[in-house]
């Protein structure tokens, strides 16, 4: 500590490298928190679900509907406490690019099987199972269009014909609990029975009596109906999600190679600034030999400086990055639900721009710690 | 009145290290640029080529895909026998209704994915001038065989001549693989319309794609179909109409292409920016020489903002040449409309590795601006005291 | 006329509130042809002098006039065109530019001018010729001696065939030898060439080189 004021004055005294320096690394880290927290957002996406439920969709895709008569027998399936079904609306409200989920379900068995994951007041839940046109509506999505409950609002869905308007009356808001969504909708199956000809359900979800069961579950059903018109796959509603979100491609891997770049780029442009600073400083290096400083401390002290550059520039990078992309609700156009920068990506964050500092000062600390004084205090001289 | 270029170039090959490690912070620059953008235009020309301006593809009212559409038989048949509607050398009008269905393939690295399986008439390959057959046959009628698009092979299993795909409850024969210019259909599984019908919806058809006679009257053949009572269908434009499709994924991509750059640019700008002033600064007694010899401080300027230039040049030229083996990688995505996989290449295009070269200059330009200024307005006779 | 006329000349700097005066109210006459010298302790404002000369400075009062034309009166622009025709500048550090060699070196001053290319090489040749270091036209600064380095700023300075040259401490930082042979250099150029010299220095040979000497101590000239 008491080394501070020379490692401050020598940051300071060409304040303008400095300053830009710490400007570029700070850039590089928002931009390789955003890069991470799209991953982990993806990943997380991936992990939604609970091991008690299974997914029975059309075999060929969950673009195929399953029909209706799979009810009873589904029901009989041994292992299976409790079967509910639903049906994708892909819903509009206003502008298509403003995305979020909206589902057709099962009332009663919806409310039944997710009781975990979401909560809803009693008189709320009363409510939207008692009207035909009522819709349940997440915390998140209620914020996000300003709704209220009791309000009726109308939209429109990509799937069904686009000239038909679909009013919903909001009569519950339900508060996720940690994992689940906060932006979903669900209403009425039998309102869309009622609106579209021959409609079926899109999937349906069973809650299982004992999670280690899911195995015989799914090749129970599966081979039951091999062979018919609408073969099903049963997977866990964890599969389920992982297939969905593979659908993307590989997105990971961009993420990480273009993080990668991001990185080194800035180890460059940091590590050039501790060089041209170290050049500059030749001489005041001798001297300060002279006046006793071993060779390590010196090293040290570079390498400290240089640290201190990255990281104050990283703690502007990760913290920008988390004020920007949670005050703006971003949700990457809908693709991305749910984004937000986890304290874990802040602390890899920090750590990236700890090891920059460590790596960008080494070769001017190696040089600092090598140099001879005699030789440079004669050029000086 | 100019200060000799001579004297930048060779100042810039006088201090390696500096240039280099600042011209390859821009070179990362460029390539994620460009590779970016390439993963874009790949995506785009695969989903776009796809169709062309001279076909017409009409789908069921109101539906913007192909998988949510139906057609009936006499629907098909209308549109067939239209006077608008181009007829083949024999005579016979250009006409392929269609089938379009997807099925889940097991992929050779493991998992499935779903492709687009599409029962064509056996007119497709007239009405569709990219698609051509490049190994083994075309379709016997009424046999249950197919054709795979040459971006499957390879990728999913029993996809080889020869062998057999099961879906649908039936076996099917590969006896063909297909090319399409690298559009989308070569991620598509070609079969008889006639034999996918019953194998899967019933039927219907989904679609009916035609070459019209005068491509230039797309607009009255489009209302003449959709104002006619008889027929429930919207008319699009092919080429348009697949290109809709891939618009807002390309706009992601482009979008992401601009923003990561963008901040990744700020970083290599700012190390530009110490980088010039660390050599303005070194260089001060050069300056005041050539000030004290009469060139104007414009001329100082121009100068120093060559040299950063130089720099950004080589920068730009490494990115390119960085980003150039991406080139026809292949990768894969869903392409949401039609809920199945396609893949496609990146495209580093010429035109591509020119705006990753520009993009560098501008970075040079911002960069070196204020530094060069600073040369520029250096005070002569403050630096002569200093020697 | 003398070829360069000073009229009360001052110059006092400013550091922040305090003034500090280099000198007062100096006046100064150079013929053309002449050889002066101008000798004083370091500090005393000899280079500030030289630099308010050549234009590079501006004085807080008084007039330089030279050739004819006033000097002080002079935009920046005005005063490099100026620069560039009537005066040619020999440091204490020679200050080659390290990335040219000795031929582009001296050649510099003549990109200023309209010269043609075979022009301006007859005139750089000339110029090395008469300094004395043509074999070594295409050696880098890092390649010569520091005797041969302030040759070619010599041959610099005087390519373009300037009204006056001005030389600061041009000997400071060479061996005796090379001092001698530099300062030989200057005396012929001003013998035969005619050329006029105001050489600043505070090294006594060195004075003795030249027709006339004064003197610059607190801000006082005398002969």
């Amino acid at each position: 500590m008491k080394y501070a004021r020379l490692i401050w004055v020598n940051l300071t005294r060409n304040k303008r490298r400095t300053i830009l320096t710490t400007l570029s690394v700070a850039a590089a880290l928002f931009l390789f928190v955003a890069l991470r927290s799209v991953n982990t957002t993806l990943n997380e996406a991936r992990d939604v679900g609970s091991e008690s439920r299974m997914v029975v969709r059309n075999a060929i895709s969950v673009v195929f509907t399953v029909p209706e008569a799979y009810y009873s027998w589904l029901t009989t399936v041994p292992g299976v406490r409790r079967v509910t079904w639903g049906n994708w609306f892909h819903g509009i409200y206003q502008d298509p690019r403003d995305f979020f989920p909206s589902f057709a379900v099962d009332v009663d068995g919806y409310l039944d099987v997710y009781s975990n994951e979401m909560e809803i007041p009693e008189d709320q839940k009363e409510a939207w199972r008692r009207e035909r046109t009522a819709a349940l509506v997440g915390t998140g999505l209620m914020e996000r269009f300003g709704w209220r409950l009791g309000q009726t609002i109308n939209m429109t869905s990509m799937i069904y014909s686009p000239d038909q308007p679909w009013p919903f009356t909001i009569r519950g808001v339900y508060t996720p609990f940690p994992g689940w969504t906060d932006e979903a909708f669900y209403f009425h199956y039998d309102y869309l029975y009622e609106m579209v000809e021959q409609v079926q359900p899109g999937w349906y979800v069973l809650e299982l009596e004992d999670p280690s069961l899911a195995a015989t579950v799914a090749s129970t059903i599966d081979e039951h109906y091999e062979n018919s018109r609408y073969a099903t796959r049963t997977e866990t509603e964890h599969a389920f999600q992982s297939g969905m979100i593979s659908m993307y491609g590989n997105v990971g891997l961009l993420m990480n190679a273009v993080g990668m770049a991001v990185f080194f780029a800035i180890l460059l442009v940091a590590a050039n600034a501790m060089m041209m600073a170290a050049r500059e400083r030749a001489s005041e290096v001798a001297v300060l030999k002279t006046l006793g400083f071993s060779d390590r401390l010196l090293f040290g002290l570079v390498l400290v400086e240089a640290a201190t550059i990255t990281v104050i520039g990283g703690l502007l990078g990760v913290v920008g990055a988390k004020l920007l992309f949670e005050g703006t609700g971003f949700q990457g156009a809908g693709f991305l639900p749910g984004f937000e920068v986890k304290l874990s990506t802040a602390m890899y964050g920090m750590l990236i721009a700890v090891v920059l500092g460590l790596i960008s000062g080494l070769v001017p600390a190696w040089q600092a710690a090598r140099l001879p004084v005699a030789h440079t205090l004669r050029r000086v001289a | 009145m100019k200060i000799p270029l001579i004297y930048n170039i060779r100042s810039v090959r006088q201090r390696p290290v500096s240039t280099l490690t600042t011209a390859l912070g821009m070179a990362l620059v460029v390539l994620v640029f460009v590779a970016m953008m390439a993963l874009s235009r790949g995506f785009r020309a695969a989903i776009v080529d796809t169709g062309s301006r001279d076909n017409v593809l009409a789908v069921r009212s109101g539906a913007d895909n192909e998988l949510t559409s139906g057609l009936s038989r006499e629907t098909a048949q209308t549109i067939t026998s239209m006077p608008f509607v181009a007829r083949g050398a024999d005579g016979r009008p250009l006409a392929s209704p269609e089938v379009y269905v997807l099925v889940s393939l097991d992929r050779l690295d493991g998992g499935d994915a779903l492709v687009v399986a599409r029962g064509v008439s056996p007119r497709a390959f007239e009405v569709r001038k990219n698609v051509e057959i490049i190994r083994g046959r075309a379709l016997n009628p009424g046999a249950s065989e197919i054709l795979v698009g040459e971006s499957i092979v390879g990728r999913f299993a029993g996809t080889e001549i020869g062998e057999t795909l099961e879906f649908a409850n039936r076996d099917w024969t590969v006896v063909g693989h297909f090319a399409a210019g690298g559009s989308g259909f070569e991620s598509e599984i070609w079969g008889e319309n006639e034999q996918f019908m019953p194998a899967f919806r019933g039927e219907v058809f989904q679609s009916i794609t035609f070459r019209m006679t005068d491509p230039s009257a797309f607009e009255s053949v489009k209302t003449t179909l959709e104002n006619d009572p008889r027929l429930p269908v919207s008319a699009y434009l092919e080429y348009e109409f697949y290109a809709e499709q891939s618009a807002l994924l390309t706009q992601i991509l482009n979008i992401a292409a601009v923003f990561i750059a963008g901040i990744m640019a700020i970083g290599a700008v700012f190390g530009a920016v110490n980088t010039m002033y660390a050599a303005v600064g070194a260089r001060a007694p050069e300056i005041a020489v050539l000030l004290t010899l009469g060139f104007r401080p414009v001329s100082v300027l121009a100068s120093f903002l060559f040299e950063a230039l130089v720099i950004a040049f080589i920068g730009g030229v490494l990115g390119g040449l960085l980003a150039l083996p991406l080139n026809g990688i292949m990768t894969s995505t869903t392409n949401w409309a039609s809920m199945s996989e396609v893949a496609f290449a990146f495209r580093v295009t010429p035109d591509l590795l020119l705006r990753g070269v520009i993009f560098a200059l501008l970075m040079g330009l911002v960069g070196g601006f204020f530094p060069a200024r600073r040369a520029a307005r250096q005070p002569i006779v403050q630096v002569a005291r200093q020697v | 006329m003398a070829l360069l006329q000073v009229r009360n000349l001052s110059k006092v700097y400013q550091r922040d509130s305090q003034a500090i005066p280099v000198f007062e109210d100096i006046d100064l006459d150079i013929d053309t042809g002449e050889f002066l010298v101008l000798m004083g302790p370091s500090g005393s404002g000899k280079t500030t002098l030289l630099n308010l000369i050549a234009g590079l400075d501006e004085p807080t009062t008084g007039t330089i006039t030279v050739g004819g034309e006033e000097v002080t009166a002079m935009s920046r622009r005005q005063l490099a065109a100026w620069r560039s025709n009537h005066v040619g500048f020999i440091f204490q550090l020679y200050n080659l530019l390290p990335v040219l060699t000795a031929y582009q070196n001296v050649e510099l001053p003549l990109l200023l001018t309209h010269l043609s290319k075979k022009e301006r090489r007859q005139h750089v040749m000339t110029a090395l010729d008469v300094v004395g270091v043509s074999d070594r036209a295409d050696h880098f600064p890092r390649q010569l001696s520091g005797g041969q380095e302030q040759r070619v700023a010599i041959g610099r300075a005087i390519v373009s065939d300037p009204t006056l040259i001005l030389a600061d401490e041009p000997t400071g930082d060479l061996d005796a030898k090379s001092a001698d042979e530099i300062l030989t250099l200057m005396q012929r150029l001003n013998r035969e060439f005619e050329k006029t010299i105001l050489l600043v220095t505070h090294d006594q040979r060195a004075a003795e080189r030249g027709e006339a000497i004064m003197h610059l101590d607190k801000g006082v000239l005398t002969r």
